[in-house]
């Protein structure tokens, strides 16, 4: 053998790959946090944050400035850090935005890059595949590289066993099917139209009926995705209600450790403190919030709206109250009124309004309680969604474009091969999410299909 | 060098290596079946036209060849985009086999010799010639295999069995061993040709006939105007009546009754495979085509069979037209030995064996063009081989050639492999009108592309060049544009005659009504120009795609990894990989049931050489 193409070592090592692609995903686990980190990689990289933040910051030097969507809209106040290649985790361009770690921020952020030209959600493990093309770390590193969910609770890991054991596997699977035979029938009017017996109105005809079905199914899916997130990240409990009701002992009861600071002077907890814990398999924040009071203290003020704000996004909300839930009523779809200090405060003073009554101090009640918040968190992941990761769902967005195109095209009497390019890239899509389809299978559903040669 | 086959892919490997410089003997057992087309006289197609102009484009004989003998021209799929249109067309076959001959012996540096070729002259784990059944021997630096049909071809009619290569030609014997002992899987495959006919026993008035394109489109830049004779073909069908015969004698036929273990291919399906994988069908189509202008054979396309010759017979007369149809030469199916390609390199080099290099249907492919496009690929570096330069090769994004050789030698073959647009991911930007401005200056670089055609690709480029920047300097305003006829938004902003024509009712024509100047560009130009403007949108996209499938392509992968003991793999991946050995992460990624983890652990691999060496 002889040449270039047999000789590795007659080709230099590359030092730094500036590629094509810009990838992008959340580096901090997903769900509430004080702070998420939004990564990006790429050629891309330097634009995409003079897109989102406007100036570009100073290399390696973190800056505060307001992220915005497309349309020139606010997202968040954070931090970010241009991290010019080759000397980043990479070896590439790249930036991080740091941000306030709401759902809604993190979604915004991620919508705002991915709709950038050039740039894409990453792929599992794409980070590290970089940085380890570019040399920024070692062969040992590379071969820890495992693709390993962390199920931290049983709810969880049942999701996570659904889509290892082919949930959603199942659905790509029947949607790609759908998709290789809208190619065979395209491919038959492209490729063997003057050979063979094939009705082309026939086939634009089945052709349009998969686009339909997979266009309502991929809808659906989408629709769901939400709920599916929220089973990974975790379902949120607000702990509301009046200065000194007790609600960061009864966090700390809760999570079985020291996580808010107990005082027994009123307002203490000015700020949002979360833990997460497993309820009988779910997984659950507790969010532990300022007291609801008037208040002249601006600080304070600053943590009472932010439990306000915190307690409407809720899937559940504890209104703890010692003596008869007075004062201001928190904010929630799902509220559970809890009677708390019954060891100390007198039991003449309950009103009987409370759904429960807890100590945090003796433990009395707290079974109860862990059971009924399973109760109602529970009913609403009867069914683990298919969709639980936002890496999905942007594919999933992605196809159900190009099928839309696909479609419209059709409609519209759009040369065939045009269309089969927008299926093409609605096939590459959802292989992004398990796998590959190689030209054989369409071939294989053409030839089934359709007596093909002269 | 050596080429051994004198089929398409040994003309082209030959006139290729010769082009490039090397001293070439193309080896075959008779020089007058130089250049024969063995089956269907015709040359293109959908996805094979795409072949016959990139073979074109490096200098190749197929499309020059084509020119000269075509008696029927028609670009196919004319109603679909122009990236999907494919040329085609039928041969006189006396005259390509004399237009191939004629280009053969005008190539300098070539010459020919009749004989057999019996085994391979092999120094070390080095091919280093070939020996003949005579026992002559020939030095080599390089060989390049094109056996076609003939590698232990076995022909099969009714039930009787004859080793041939061709019907009327022994096959070649040896070899196969040869190349088993190389440690290279071989195995079978079939293919079938039809009862040829005597056109004077056909009743044509009775029949639908087919004309060809007016003015015929040339497959060459070289060639000016086809100068041939046209001609049209004839259509019937098959009846039920032929369909009840051929079932009731299904056991007389060899695929049925078992005597064929090789797979044959299901795009071009024998006319007892038709009637019984499609049952519900009735009629199936059948072309009858002129096989030369002053030959009186007709080559009735669509019934392929091996079905004894007294059901061949009795069968024809069952179809409108043929009642009295005369049979000159029976059907017939034919086996023959062919090497797994997966052992090959992205260049055809056979990987474990230097010096050997193989083309054409011993790969598993079917058809002229695949094997041409082969052969010449084959031939460009073998002779670069005996010179010690380095090899080349074609990806996937710059021509259906890259498709077709990186199919090979990735996933291998289950049943003859054809070429078809579908098989190209980037079928938009590969079209058979551009194939010039896609391979031609790599020919050049690779020394394969003769002066004239230097030049007269220069001319091209630097005209096509010029009416890209006319496109763009001429604009107007919606206004103007709703004053012409044309419908655009009334937004105010002006726009290019180049802009227009993205869109899909105005052609060059119309557009030549606004600008007088634009109804001289020449045909070939307007016709690219409109094909880069509709696709503009699209070709911005798939430019993308192919920035990032060429950075896997440059990840080389270090040839002496074990894949057998790398950690991290699956049993089923090892295996694959072992039988593939990647040259790029690329096509390592290609490979069915590859997963991202692999492929990183991989990726680690190609970047630690080193450490690949140690481990490896």
């Amino acid at each position: 053998m002889s040449g270039a193409d047999s000789d590795p070592e007659q080709q230099s090592p590359r030092r730094c790959r500036m590629t094509g692609d810009t990838i992008f995903a959340l580096a901090t686990p997903p769900g509430r946090s004080a702070v998420a980190i939004v990564r990006i990689s790429g050629p891309a990289s330097r634009f995409a944050l003079e897109t989102i933040c406007g100036q570009l910051p100073a290399p390696r030097v973190a800056s505060l400035r307001t992220l915005r969507d497309a349309t020139g809209e606010a997202i968040d106040r954070g931090l970010v850090l241009w991290f010019p290649g080759p000397a980043s985790a990479t070896g590439e361009d790249c930036a991080e935005c740091h941000v306030h770690g709401g759902r809604a921020i993190v979604e915004a952020v991620v919508q705002a890059l991915a709709c950038l030209p050039g740039c894409r959600p990453a792929g599992p493990g794409e980070f590290t595949r970089r940085a380890l093309e570019n040399g920024r770390i070692d062969l040992t590193q590379a071969e820890a590289v495992a693709d390993l969910v962390d199920a931290a609770t049983d709810a969880q890991r049942i999701q996570a066993l659904r889509q290892e054991g082919g949930a959603l596997r199942r659905a790509v699977a029947r949607w790609r099917t759908l998709l290789v035979e809208v190619l065979a029938q395209l491919g038959a009017i492209l490729d063997f139209a003057d050979e063979s017996d094939v009705g082309e109105d026939h086939a634009r005809d089945i052709a349009q009926v998969a686009l339909a079905d997979i266009s309502a199914s991929l809808s659906a899916a989408l629709r769901d995705a939400k709920r599916g997130e929220r089973l990974r990240e975790g379902f949120l409990v607000v702990f509301a209600g009046a200065p000194n009701a007790g609600k960061s002992s009864l966090v700390n009861a809760l999570a079985g450790r020291d996580i808010a600071i107990v005082t027994p002077h009123a307002g203490t907890t000015r700020d949002v403190v979360t833990v997460d814990v497993a309820f009988g398999g779910l997984p659950v924040r507790l969010a532990d919030t300022a007291g609801l009071r008037e208040t002249t203290d601006p600080v304070e003020a600053i943590g009472i709206a932010r439990a306000l704000d915190q307690a409407e996004d809720a899937d559940l909300t504890l209104w703890l109250s010692p003596d008869g839930f007075g004062g201001l009523a928190p904010p929630g779809d799902v509220i559970l009124k809890v009677r708390t200090q019954i060891d100390s405060v007198p039991e003449r003073l309950d009103d009987g309004r409370a759904d429960l009554s807890v100590s945090a101090l003796t433990g009395e009640g707290l079974d109860a309680l862990r059971n009924r918040i399973v109760e109602l968190l529970g009913g609403s992941v009867v069914i683990p969604s298919l969709v639980t990761r936002e890496r999905h769902r942007l594919a999933m967005i992605e196809a159900l474009g190009h099928v839309q195109a696909a479609r419209d095209g059709l409609t519209a009497g759009l040369w065939p091969e045009l269309v089969a390019e927008d299926v093409r890239l609605a096939v590459r899509a959802l292989d992004e999410l398990v796998g590959t389809v190689g030209v054989e299978t369409v071939l294989d559903r053409l030839f089934a299909g359709f007596c093909i040669g002269k | 060098m050596v080429v051994v086959g004198g089929g398409h892919a040994g003309c082209e490997a030959a006139a290729a290596a010769a082009r490039c410089g090397a001293t070439t003997v193309l080896v075959t057992q008779r020089w007058e079946t130089v250049g024969v087309m063995s089956c269907n006289p015709a040359i293109g197609g959908l996805g094979k036209g795409h072949l016959v102009r990139e073979i074109d484009a490096l200098d190749g004989l197929m499309a020059r060849a084509a020119d000269r003998a075509g008696i029927q021209f028609r670009v196919l799929n004319r109603r679909k985009g122009p990236a999907v249109r494919g040329p085609r067309a039928q041969a006189d076959r006396a005259l390509y086999r004399q237009a191939v001959q004629d280009l053969l012996s005008e190539t300098e540096g070539l010459s020919l010799l009749e004989g057999d070729v019996s085994d391979l002259i092999v120094q070390g784990s080095t091919v280093a010639g070939v020996v003949l059944r005579d026992g002559t021997r020939l030095t080599a630096g390089a060989v390049v295999l094109t056996t076609g049909t003939f590698l232990e071809g076995l022909i099969h009619l009714g039930d009787t069995r004859t080793p041939a290569g061709r019907m009327g030609d022994p096959p070649s014997r040896g070899l196969s061993a040869r190349l088993r002992a190389f440690g290279l899987a071989v195995g079978r495959l079939k293919t079938g040709t039809p009862p040829r006919l005597d056109g004077r026993t056909i009743a044509w008035n009775r029949l639908d006939m087919q004309a060809g394109d007016d003015p015929p489109e040339p497959f060459s830049v070289l060639t000016d105007a086809i100068t041939t004779r046209q001609v049209s073909c004839g259509v019937t069908r098959t009846t039920e009546e032929g369909h009840a015969l051929i079932r009731a004698n299904l056991d007389r036929a060899p695929v049925y009754s078992g005597a064929i273990s090789g797979r044959g291919p299901r795009y071009c399906p024998s006319i007892e495979d038709k009637v019984v994988r499609f049952a519900d069908k009735t009629t199936h189509q059948v072309f009858l085509e002129p096989e030369g202008l002053d030959d009186p054979t007709v080559y009735p396309n669509g019934i392929s069979t091996s079905l004894p010759e007294d059901v061949q017979v009795a069968f024809v007369a069952t179809m409108p037209g043929l009642e009295k149809a005369r049979i000159l030469r029976p059907g017939y199916a034919i086996e023959y030995d062919y090497v797994d390609p997966r052992c090959l390199t992205a260049g055809l080099q056979v990987r474990d064996v230097p010096g050997l290099f193989l083309a054409g249907q011993i790969n598993g492919t079917t058809g002229y063009e695949e094997a041409a496009a082969q052969g010449l690929l084959a031939g460009i570096n073998a002779a670069r081989t005996a010179s010690g330069a380095e090899m080349v090769t074609v990806d996937r994004a710059q021509a259906y050639l890259g498709v077709l050789v990186d199919d090979l030698i990735t996933h291998g073959v289950s049943e003859p492999y054809r070429m078809f647009t579908s098989r190209s991911e980037y079928r938009l930007s590969l079209r058979s009108d551009n194939a010039d401005e896609r391979l031609t200056a790599a020919g050049v670089l690779w020394g394969c592309v003769g002066a004239r055609r230097q030049q007269v690709q220069r001319d091209r480029t630097e005209a096509l060049v010029a009416g890209r920047r006319l496109l763009d300097s001429l604009t107007l305003t919606p206004t103007e544009a709703g004053r012409h006829g044309l419908r655009v938004n009334q937004d105010g902003v002006r726009r290019s005659a180049f802009a227009l024509l993205a869109q899909a009712d105005v052609g060059m024509a119309r557009l030549a009504a606004v600008w007088p100047e634009l109804g001289s560009l020449p045909g070939w130009m307007a016709e690219r120009l409109t094909s880069d403007a509709i696709y503009a949108v699209y070709l911005d996209r798939q430019d993308r795609d192919i920035a990032s499938f060429r950075r896997d392509e440059a990840v080389s992968l270090p040839a002496s990894l074990d894949y057998a003991g790398l950690p991290g793999l699956s049993a089923e991946l090892r295996h694959k990989l072992s039988a593939v050995r990647p040259a790029t992460l690329g096509q390592a990624g290609r490979i069915e049931g590859m997963t991202p983890a692999a492929l990183a652990i991989l990726a680690a691999r190609a970047r630690d050489r080193f450490g690949a060496e140690l481990l490896g």
